[in-house]
């Protein structure tokens, strides 16, 4: 097996959203602009590479019975890190995505990979699970916040190429089900 | 009135899984029966309540007094987590009947993103305990509602022949999409 | 390839250790950011106090005067040049927006006309309730020139004299609300 297969896996053949299906709330809250999906992706990414490594460093000394709760303080003490960051430095973004900065505690996706993958393996290859995961997460949220604003907002990153408004229902709540029912139709059909 | 406002907004207007996207995993997960539904339901009332209350005391008699209300995420989420396990075993030993019924969704909760979200709302609108648990509760119903009544359509559902890309979570996406547009329908009752 | 043992002594004392490692790094990220974040909300005031008022030379933020009102609080920041005041920001808020809360900063002159009005925060629609942002829409300019003692400040359903943001007649009545509710505290703590 490819040494960086653990870095690419994440982007399409593992997709989080499209494959596994995990951390939809994020998904579907954050992505009214391709921006916001972008900016919601990276953030997570980051609390992923980091827990994914302290994690696999710390594995064998976490006894397994309070492996859970050591596990969520790590990713907690990432996740405000976080937040403390982009308060400072991005506000206007950081308003944007709102409560979901702290959210990212509870995406499933995070404590997943720290028990699925970071807690058996090297710290290398957790730091490629980390990245690849968190880059497949950001790609599926960039791509559902770039069809829901050319089809809602007509504009792509706040470049707006129509005059007027878009089918505005896109950037609303029903929208993001609608979009992200068929991008994850698309990708099965992809797939196969 | 100011309670009955809060109620309906977060019931009706703000659904926390139609209009706010929280606690969507389960809303996919375990809306397949109506029977199931209703018992996540419980279980997700029961833990918010709880948990609402106990982090609001937590942020204003802990937190704020100290000067570290940065910690807030790392200290709700180990409340949340320690709080399902407390009620899982209390359960246990009380009411073995009401702990079958919940006892497999309660580890679910934890990761339940509406229960942290709720907690951390209740500080950011500025709300009372009272109004705070007022708020917890009525979400909790909004969830349990929309959870219900998805159920309800996905037990229909299986009886019809969907196309092959859009079965599983596709179409339960697409029928979640509609449900929201009927539920903005509500928008405007409440100023 | 063992993991610790689950003994009591082994599950308190890593837990133990895991939090106090977590909460001294926090409480360093926390140092390290927490003036940057005062710095970047002080920024965005005052750039919006800047963008409402005409041209001043004092330090409005030194001079604020704060109003409690409806449950939430109005900040009033006198503008000033050469010791002359020459306009007055208030910063205003509505609970009745679509999404909730709405934060304005509105600029007044001496008379008591209102000179320009900039959005501090909102949660509200992208698309819709977001044109009362100056840059997406000329809603915000009509209240310009404006003196709310004869431009009644409610949109024309509710027998008004603001034209609403289409589709979007709610956030409008908010808007007016806050506007509204700073001309009182303008009117209840008037510098001069």
């Amino acid at each position: 097996m490819n040494k960086f297969y653990n870095l690419t896996k994440g982007i399409l053949k593992e997709n989080p959203i499209f494959v596994i299906v995990l951390g939809m709330c994020p998904t579907l809250a954050t992505t009214s602009s391709a921006m916001n999906g972008l900016g919601m992706g990276l953030a997570t990414t980051f609390v992923l590479l980091g827990s994914n490594v302290v994690i696999s460093l710390l594995a064998r000394l976490i006894p397994d019975k309070v492996r859970i709760p050591a596990y969520i303080v790590i990713i907690a003490t990432f996740v405000t890190i976080v937040d403390l960051v982009m308060q400072a430095y991005t506000q206007a973004l950081y308003e944007k995505l709102g409560i979901f900065i702290p959210l990212i505690v509870v995406n499933c996706i995070v404590l997943g990979r720290a028990e699925a993958f970071a807690n058996k393996n090297n710290v290398f290859q957790s730091a490629l699970d980390g990245i690849g995961m968190g880059l497949g997460f950001t790609f599926a949220l960039a791509l559902l916040g770039t069809v829901r604003e050319v089809l809602g907002s007509g504009s792509v990153f706040d470049h707006k190429f129509i005059s007027g408004d878009g089918i505005i229902v896109f950037i609303l709540a029903p929208g993001a089900f609608i979009a992200l029912a068929y991008l994850i139709a698309l990708f099965n059909r992809i797939k196969k | 009135m100011e309670y009955i406002l809060i109620i309906i907004a977060a019931i009706f207007v703000n659904n926390v899984v139609l209009a706010q996207f929280l606690g969507i995993c389960p809303f996919i997960g375990v809306s397949n029966k109506i029977e199931t539904s209703m018992g996540m339901a419980g279980a997700v009332t029961f833990v918010i309540v709880l948990a609402t209350i106990v982090t609001f005391l937590l942020q204003h008699y802990v937190l704020n007094p100290l000067g570290i209300a940065y910690m807030q995420t790392i200290v709700f989420i180990l409340v949340i987590a320690a709080l399902v396990q407390m009620v899982e075993i209390i359960l246990k030993k009380l009411s073995p009947v009401l702990y079958q019924a919940l006892g497999i969704f309660l580890p679910l909760i934890t990761t339940n993103c509406a229960v942290l979200g709720v907690a951390i709302l209740v500080i950011k609108k500025n709300y009372n305990l009272l109004e705070g648990v007022v708020f917890g509760a009525a979400t909790a119903i909004g969830f349990g509602l929309a959870l219900i009544i998805m159920a309800g359509i996905r037990e229909q559902l299986a009886l019809a022949n969907v196309p092959k890309g859009m079965r599983g979570v596709p179409i339960v996406l697409l029928t979640a999409g509609i449900l929201a547009l009927a539920f903005m329908g509500f928008a405007g009752i409440v100023k | 390839m063992a993991n610790v043992e689950s003994s009591f002594k082994n599950m308190t004392l890593s837990l133990l250790i895991i939090s106090l490692v977590a909460s001294a790094a926090l409480g360093l990220v926390h140092q390290f950011t927490n003036e940057a974040i005062v710095k970047a909300q002080m920024l965005k005031i005052n750039s919006a106090i800047e963008v409402v008022v005409p041209e001043f030379d004092n330090q409005p933020f030194e001079e604020a005067k704060t109003i409690e009102m409806d449950g939430g609080e109005l900040t009033l920041f006198p503008a000033k040049k050469d010791g002359e005041l020459v306009g007055t920001a208030v910063k205003t808020f509505s609970m009745n927006g679509f999404a909730g809360l709405i934060e304005l900063m509105v600029g007044f002159l001496p008379d008591g006309t209102i000179h320009k009005v900039a959005v501090v925060s909102h949660k509200e629609t992208p698309g819709l309730g977001d044109k009362m942002e100056p840059q997406k829409s000329n809603f915000s300019v009509q209240f310009e020139g404006k003196n709310p003692e004869n431009f009644k400040l409610s949109v024309v359903k509710d027998g008004g004299d603001v034209d609403a943001i289409t589709a979007s007649t709610i956030t409008s009545r908010a808007y007016c609300d806050a506007v509204e509710r700073a001309y009182k505290a303008l009117k209840e703590g008037g510098v001069q």
